[in-house]
């Protein structure tokens, strides 16, 4: 049974540039879709094909059940959508744009108007509520836009880096809200630069580089396809390195590497948490006294990187890049 | 997120029509986007305000300082009273027509903002965000116009020819400026950024206005200029409003436009709202931010 979001074959191009080149998809109900990649890669592209704001050059995508090339607009019931930018008006107060939304949905007044006042309750914006939007501090606005896409409660929702130019603190604070979202049986699709935040919240991920999906797993599939778990260890003083890289030799699957200033020995292992036990436990014994030790799993970075040859880019625009192809386009 | 859950049966619930959406959905959603504006409009009062300021000063300086200047033919003497009249219709037809810009600037603005992405991926009428801004802009003009009257009353002008006819006049403007709004919206559309809409809007709208009947006689410009000013739609609207407001009217040509001008005024405003409104919705369509 395909998905809640499911494309085969998406292609879109710009002129040259080929966004999207033959983008398939599935996303199961109530799961998150993590669709990595760096600037240009085609991810704001798929998310605009797939909430009908696009038409594709070819290929075909079912959301919520519905073909999105030939009932665009019953799609559009079902899907809430965050985009990159906090697409709220800014001279607007919070209810007055949660209540329009709501309208624009086709609801009643009256359930447009209680909707959006509870929306502003769960999102924390109820003491702003009646202020315009322009008086926001970014992290309300992009609450704001979150609470919009939401007004329906859709069963399917695209996020387009929800995150991105958020302080940490408030993208903590976006990460609960999307965890409970999902914990209530939404399917999400969501764009991300960070490489953690694909790692936090998604269930799947799809690594997207100049249009084409790369690799697909969940998080530990693709850091085990890398490979590469090793054991960190910190000793307390720099005489006992020697000893202890003798002593880690025996787990080691590979060459130690040795960093004297940072007193750190790095093993490569494999047998996880069982073993990190087992080599405390030897450290122990020989009398070695160390600072830290720890497993540490390869990061979506090395896996990136292992992918595409090149790291995961800084965040920047990419509607702007891509507005630019079709600028050069035309 | 039992907040969120709770109440997706009460929000489903709430859907009213299917997809579609026919005619009442389409003037629901439009007058939920035109509320939208309308809100913006009262939040900043300066856009209304400069809006107003224009068309004033062009009252005065024609008034005062071109007016004495500008005999109009066919007119005894060199009152300056009689050019005040014969200006006005040209100034309130010069004035509708500019909530082009306005309208333009708005929608390149929601669109740079990432708005219209929004409202593409809502359930809408799709020509209902452009139909709202328009019908919002219709009521900015309208006050404009109510203002204006106002001192133009004050510098001389005045009705000859009953209340009615000069409601009539007022309709034929704001049908004018409603069109040319319009043109307007599909600017807005086409360019990337507000202020390119803005000069986008106005540039094409000075040679319009100008090589038209409105603040001079036509019977001085140059056979070809005078044929293009005989025709423009915007000449149209000036001499019907001339006519109905019982305001001198110079010399006029015998083009048809300037013999029969309340209903080549008409004509030419829905044609020209029926052509740029379907261009600027087939636009909206395929708009991409």
């Amino acid at each position: 049974m395909p998905g809640a979001i499911h494309a085969e074959g998406l292609v879109k191009t710009f002129g040259d540039v080929r966004a999207l080149d033959g983008v398939d998809l599935d996303v199961p109900e109530g799961t998150v879709l993590g669709l990595l990649g760096p600037n240009g890669a085609g991810k704001t592209t798929a998310v605009r094909v797939l909430t009908t704001l696009l038409k594709p050059d070819s290929g075909k995508a079912v959301v919520a059940g519905i073909d999105v090339l030939k009932h665009p607009n019953e799609v559009r019931r079902s899907i809430g959508l965050s985009g990159q930018f906090a697409a709220v008006d800014e001279y607007l107060t919070g209810r007055e744009n949660l209540q329009m939304v709501g309208r624009l949905y086709q609801m009643t007044a009256r359930a447009a108007k209680a909707r959006a006042a509870e929306l502003l309750e769960r999102f924390n914006l109820a003491e702003a509520a009646d202020r315009p939007a322009k008086t926001f501090s970014g992290g309300m606005r992009r609450r704001l836009d979150l609470a919009a896409a939401l007004v329906v409660s859709p069963p399917v929702m695209f996020m387009d880096e929800p995150t991105t130019g958020l302080d940490p603190r408030n993208r903590q604070q976006l990460w609960e809200v999307i965890q409970e979202l999902v914990a209530g049986g939404t399917t999400l699709l969501l764009t991300t630069q960070y490489l953690e935040e694909a790692d936090h919240l998604a269930h799947d991920i799809c690594v997207i580089d100049h249009g084409h999906v790369i690799a697909r797993g969940t998080s530990d599939e693709l850091k085990a396809r890398t490979g590469g778990e090793r054991v960190e260890v910190v000793v307390h003083e720099r005489e006992l390195l020697a000893t202890a890289t003798a002593a880690l030799a025996g787990f080691s699957k590979g060459a130690p590497t040795v960093e004297e200033h940072t007193r750190r020995i790095t093993v490569p292992v494999t047998g996880g948490a069982k073993l990190l036990a087992e080599i405390i436990r030897e450290l122990d014994t020989r009398g070695i006294e160390i600072d830290d030790i720890g497993l540490r799993r390869p990061t979506l970075d090395d896996v990136f990187l292992s992918l595409t040859g090149h790291v995961a880019e800084a965040p920047a625009n990419e509607a702007a890049e891509q507005q630019q192809a079709e600028e050069a386009a035309k | 997120m039992t907040a969120i859950a709770e109440t997706a049966e009460t929000a489903g619930g709430a859907l009213a029509p299917r997809p579609g959406g026919g005619p009442v959905q389409a003037v629901r959603d439009s007058l939920v986007v035109a509320k939208r504006n309308l809100i913006r409009m009262l939040r900043i009062p300066e856009v209304v305000i400069f809006g107003l300021i224009q068309p004033i000063m062009f009252v005065v300086l024609f008034s005062y300082v071109f007016g004495g200047a500008i005999p109009v033919p066919g007119q005894h003497g060199n009152d300056p009273v009689v050019y005040r009249n014969y200006l006005m219709a040209g100034i309130f037809a010069q004035t509708v027509t500019f909530a082009t810009a306005g309208a333009g600037a708005g929608i390149a603005d929601d669109m740079h903002k990432g708005l219209i992405d929004r409202f593409r991926s809502l359930p809408m009428t799709r020509g209902a965000v452009l139909t709202g801004r328009t019908l919002a802009d219709l009521v900015q003009t309208a006050l404009t116009m109510l203002v204006l009257s106002v001192v133009a009353l004050i510098v001389g002008w005045r009705i000859h020819d009953g209340f009615p006819k000069a409601l009539a006049a007022f309709g034929l403007l704001l049908l004018l400026g409603y069109a040319f709004s319009w043109i307007g919206a599909l600017i807005g559309l086409l360019v990337r950024t507000p202020e390119a809409a803005t000069s986008g809007g106005l540039i094409w709208l000075f040679p319009l206005t100008f090589i038209s009947n409105a603040f001079v006689p036509t019977s001085g410009m140059p056979a070809f200029l005078r044929t293009v000013a005989d025709w423009n739609p915007f000449s149209a609207t000036v001499q019907a409003c001339r006519q109905l407001f019982g305001n001198p009217q110079g010399v006029t040509s015998h083009a048809w436009p300037m013999e029969h001008p309340v209903w080549a005024s008409l004509l030419w405003s829905l044609l020209i709202l029926l052509v740029f409104r379907t261009l600027a919705v087939r636009r909206y369509r395929s708009a991409t931010a």
